[in-house]
């Protein structure tokens, strides 16, 4: 028992760790090369996978002859669907929504191909040079079919069918009512309508999808290493598809390069790969070269939108509708189906305003492109950008000020608890605090004035807003995904001190560049009373937890943080009874700190590491019954989740030479509620609001009429650098939240706030020529046909 | 066919006999087990695989492992140590330049060569000569934020 650490009794109460800028845990292995991602394993005497995959958007596959890429040096093996397909049973994206057809999920392409990029034929070799060079010997024999790439000729009924078993290309229709939203609006004083359209994006995290399938033949077992951010998902459906048990099926996913959505389903080749694996005994690896990463990984965002806001003679907003149809591509994912993206459009187009009628209603629909699947924000930056661009066209029209419209609606502090028309309720968050925050940090009456003096000297100078909030950290009661049988309302945190003292705590979620090693163990820290240093997160590894999903859905800090925080308390109880043995003193007066138990107000004190030696090491301390061992586990539900809003504002200058949009100035006011990190919720702002205004501005998947990806290279598909990103400013309304902990989700909204933003400051530089933004992108090329159209009937 | 190439890595002379196709990115990945240089796109445009060879930073995934004999390579490696970072990834860590980590090797590389060579007196000259770094992650800012301070470090040390 050691005396006097200096722990005094007034810094018992506080936070030590939630709220400070604490640098990450996981950077000096990521600045030194330490770090290990999919692509760096090295299993014993692995061999490498390569694909053959379609050049055809929708064929039947006649024939294939692989003779000659068998014969080929150093191949092992080559697998057809055909091959494999008494080997695992496929994997269907179920839902208990209506009006909804599962496409299942194979490994290869089996019977016909559905896009550009689809993998048709596996070759197994040495290395990958010699696989690829075997893929060019293989001849496949195809029929084409009819194309269908625009959603809505595929919605036709006499259009080609992707799947025949559904009878249909709509994959998905759904349709969301409150009051007679069209009545209101015939009614209204004013309103405003438009046909907005997203295009194609690509999430396109920096390290390509990864697997490696590494087989133990002692154990009958197989371990994934996979670049996934939903492991606990891959395990459980590759468990019942391969009819593996978990004990001998583990999925990890170790260092992460990105997701953003893109390595949130589960993949043809991570079924392809441990199917494989099994069947040759040996460990296999993959990782997809840039050109196939984009071209067959999840894509997203890809809808048309057409949408009236009804207005009363004040700007207050009566009634929305809108009817969405979404380009989901030729599969529907596991386990988010093709409705996540498309319906989270019309659940979230009424955002953070009080309109009292809405219809909304959405198709998904099929089309010969990749599938599409979560996109940082899922659906609701193309709501946002809809229901954002209509309160800008109100204010227009009304003579109102974009600040001043948004006040007028935006749910106020004292009506929360508030169910939105399309049914989601907003918790208690700072939606008017944001607003108003924005405008103070950007000078917002000083920007209107620079305004002035710019477009009187005939400059395109323009000030965006954009406001919206969105649901994280989502319980049980609410399913990610609409209808989706799995749950995805719990996580669970396993804390446990060993023999030695050290503290190890296990997750199921799964970090990809959010820094949850860090984020988590600075909630133990101040939960457990334990040192900061002395805390390893391991995280990401099905075999940690009993069952876990994963990181996405803005979650983590809210499940993972609420999980980490009661079984912090458990454990800290557990410390506190063993303390009271070894120090003589009743629990209550026991206070645990910094890796230390005292007796309050005393100078007698225990290390954690003593009291771990007390417990499983020296026998004669405590009696056989108080050697409770020092391990505890919570599963955390939130129920419902929790609300995040943000407000963000954009000022662009646009150069009419280039039609080049130069973003001047970025301000975000968000609420996440207790910040864990600032370093790293303001970084995640940074980086989501890069990514939207990529999607504002820059990125777009272009597919021909024929199907054939035109963008597949990063010369194509165009993501920004250093230089098109502007200094984002962030400033933070830490209102408070119900769930464990008062943290909110962050993660996603960045990008949900910046398309809107950039699209509203560009209609704004524009409004002297009369020009309304309804299409995103707004590449130069768009821009300077928009200005010559408006130009020309400006001289009519 | 292979041919017979001698590099110096890190300060660590290394030979082998390599085939004339295959990338320096894979030699130092697959062949040397040095991983901690990535591959992000395999056509020059991402950054992630960058090095330095003899003074000057260079895409490894454009370069054959032949036209690297008898060259002197730097990689992430080379740098510091997880218990000694160098300067600049020391600001890496106290700015929050790194996110996922998978674009950090080729940012660092890049970063060094940019304060060997450039004054970077200002934020556009950083952001620049990141240009040809692409990081989904971090919005660049935190990352411009890390190679400024590196550079205010250095204009102090160097007279
Ligand atoms: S991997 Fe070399 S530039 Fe992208
Ligand atoms: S930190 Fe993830 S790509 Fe840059």
């Amino acid at each position: 028992m050691s005396k006097g650490d200096s722990v005094q009794p007034a810094d018992l109460l506080r936070p030590r760790h939630v709220g400070q800028p604490i640098r990450r845990t996981e950077d000096p292995r990521l600045l030194t090369g330490n770090g290990e991602y999919t692509a760096d394993r090295k299993p014993d005497r692995v061999l490498h996978v390569a694909f053959r995959r379609s050049e055809q958007a929708h064929a039947t596959i006649v024939a294939i002859d692989t003779a000659q890429a068998r014969a080929a040096p150093g191949v092992v093996a080559v697998f057809t669907a055909e091959d494999v397909a008494e080997l695992y049973k496929p994997i269907i994206p179920v839902s208990r929504m209506a009006n909804y057809y599962a496409t299942p999920i194979v490994a290869l392409a089996t019977g016909k191909v559905r896009y550009v990029g689809e993998a048709v034929v596996a070759v197994i070799a040495e290395d990958r040079y010699l696989a690829e060079d075997a893929l060019e010997l293989i001849e496949i024999d195809y029929a084409p079919l009819g194309v269908v790439t625009d959603p809505e000729d595929a919605a036709a009924a006499d259009a080609p069918l992707l799947h025949d078993e559904a009878g249909t290309n709509v994959l998905v229709a759904r349709e969301f009512k409150k009051g007679d939203a069209a009545a209101d609006i015939a009614a209204a004083h004013t309103s405003v309508r438009g046909r907005f359209r997203m295009t194609r994006k690509a999430p396109l995290a920096m390290e390509p999808r990864s697997y490696c399938a590494e087989f133990d033949g002692r154990r009958e077992a197989i371990t994934l290493y996979t670049s996934s951010n939903i492991p606990g998902i891959v395990r459980d459906a590759l468990a019942e598809s391969l009819d593996l048990p978990g004990s001998r099926l583990r999925v990890v996913a170790p260092d992460v390069g990105g997701s953003f959505g893109s390595k949130g389903s589960l993949y043809p080749e991570e079924i392809l790969l441990c199917v494989a694996a099994r069947k040759l005994r040996r460990s296999l690896k993959w990782t997809a070269d840039r050109l196939e990463d984009i071209a067959s990984s999840s894509q997203s965002f890809a809808e048309t939108i057409e949408a009236e806001l009804g207005f009363d003679a004040d700007g207050v907003a009566v009634a929305l509708q809108a009817d969405v149809t979404g380009d989901v591509g030729a599969y529907s994912i596991y386990p988010w189906t093709c409705a996540l993206e498309p319906v989270q459009v019309v659940s979230f187009l009424p955002g953070p305003y009080k309109i009292k009628s809405y219809r909304g209603a959405v198709r998904g629909v099929a089309t010969s492109k990749p599938p599409t699947g979560p996109y940082r924000g899922v659906g609701r930056p193309i709501s946002t950008f809809v229901t954002e661009r209509l309160m800008d066209m109100a204010a227009k029209a009304l003579g109102i000020d974009p600040l001043e419209i948004r006040r007028r609606n935006l749910v106020r502090d004292d009506e929360f608890p508030y169910r939105i028309a399309s049914g989601i309720i907003w918790d208690r968050t700072g939606f008017v605090a944001c607003l108003d925050a924005a405008a103070e940090a950007a000078n917002y009456a000083a920007l209107r004035q620079q305004q002035a003096a710019a477009r009187a000297a005939g400059r395109w100078f323009g000030i965006g807003l954009s406001s919206y909030a969105e649901l994280t950290g989502i319980g049980s009661r609410i399913a990610v995904a609409p209808g989706m049988p799995i749950n995805t309302g719990s996580e669970t945190a396993k804390i446990r001190i060993d023999s030695t003292g050290a503290i190890t705590a296990t997750f199921g979620v799964a970090s990809h560049g959010q820094g949850l090693e860090t984020t988590l163990a600075q909630v133990i820290a101040d939960d457990l009373g334990a040192r900061f240093d002395d805390i390893r997160v391991v995280q990401g590894d099905s075999d940690g937890v009993p069952m876990s999903t994963g990181t996405y859905a803005s979650r983590s800090a809210v499940l993972g943080g609420g999980a980490a925080k009661h079984a912090s308390v458990l454990l800290r109880e557990k410390i506190k009874r063993v303390a009271s043995h070894l120090l003589e003193a009743a629990v209550d007066d026991i206070d645990v700190a910094n890796g230390f138990a005292r007796v309050a107000g005393t100078d007698r004190t225990v290390s954690f590491k003593q009291v771990a030696k007390a417990v499983y090491s020296d026998m004669k301390t405590l009696p056989v019954e108080a050697r409770e061992e020092l391990e505890a586990s919570y599963t955390y539900d939130p129920i419902n989740g929790t609300t995040a809003c943000a407000t963000h504002l954009a000022a662009v200058e646009i150069d009419p030479a280039s039609c080049f949009v130069k973003v001047l100035k970025y301000v975000v006011a968000e609420d996440c509620g207790r910040i864990i990190n600032p370093m790293i919720v303001d970084g995640q702002v940074h980086g989501g609001v890069a990514q939207g205004i990529g999607a504002a501005l820059y990125e777009e998947m272009i597919y021909d009429d024929t199907g054939q990806l035109l963008s597949a290279s990063l010369v194509d598909y165009v993501i920004p650098s250093a230089v098109e990103i502007p200094h984002i400013d962030v400033v933070h309304i830490e209102s408070e939240s119900a769930v464990a902990g008062g943290f909110r989700g962050m993660g996603e909204g960045g990008t949900i706030g910046a398309p809107a933003a950039i699209a509203n400051a560009i209609a704004d530089a524009l409004a002297p020529l009369g020009i309304d933004v309804f299409e995103l992108p707004v590449t130069p090329e768009r821009l300077f046909r928009l200005i010559e159209i408006a130009r020309s009937q400006q001289q009519q | 066919m292979t041919i017979d190439i001698t590099v110096t890595i890190n300060g660590r002379l290394y030979r082998a006999s390599v085939e004339p196709r295959l990338l320096l990115s894979d030699f130092l990945r697959d062949t040397l087990g040095l991983t901690g240089t990535h591959v992000g796109c395999e056509h020059g445009v991402c950054g992630a695989c960058t090095v330095i060879i003899d003074g000057d930073s260079v895409r490894s995934c454009l370069t054959l492992a032949v036209r690297a004999d008898g060259a002197t390579i730097t990689t992430v490696e080379g740098l510091g140590t997880p218990e000694q970072l160098n300067a600049l990834q020391h600001q890496f860590r106290e700015c929050h330049g790194l996110q996922c980590g998978f674009c950090t090797p080729g940012m660092l590389m890049t970063g060094m060569d940019l304060l060997k060579k450039y004054p970077l007196a200002t934020d556009d000259q950083i952001r620049e000569g990141l240009s040809g770094n692409l990081c989904r992650c971090t919005g660049y800012q935190n990352i411009v934020a890390a190679i400024r301070a590196a550079a205010a470090l250095r204009n102090e040390t160097t007279p």
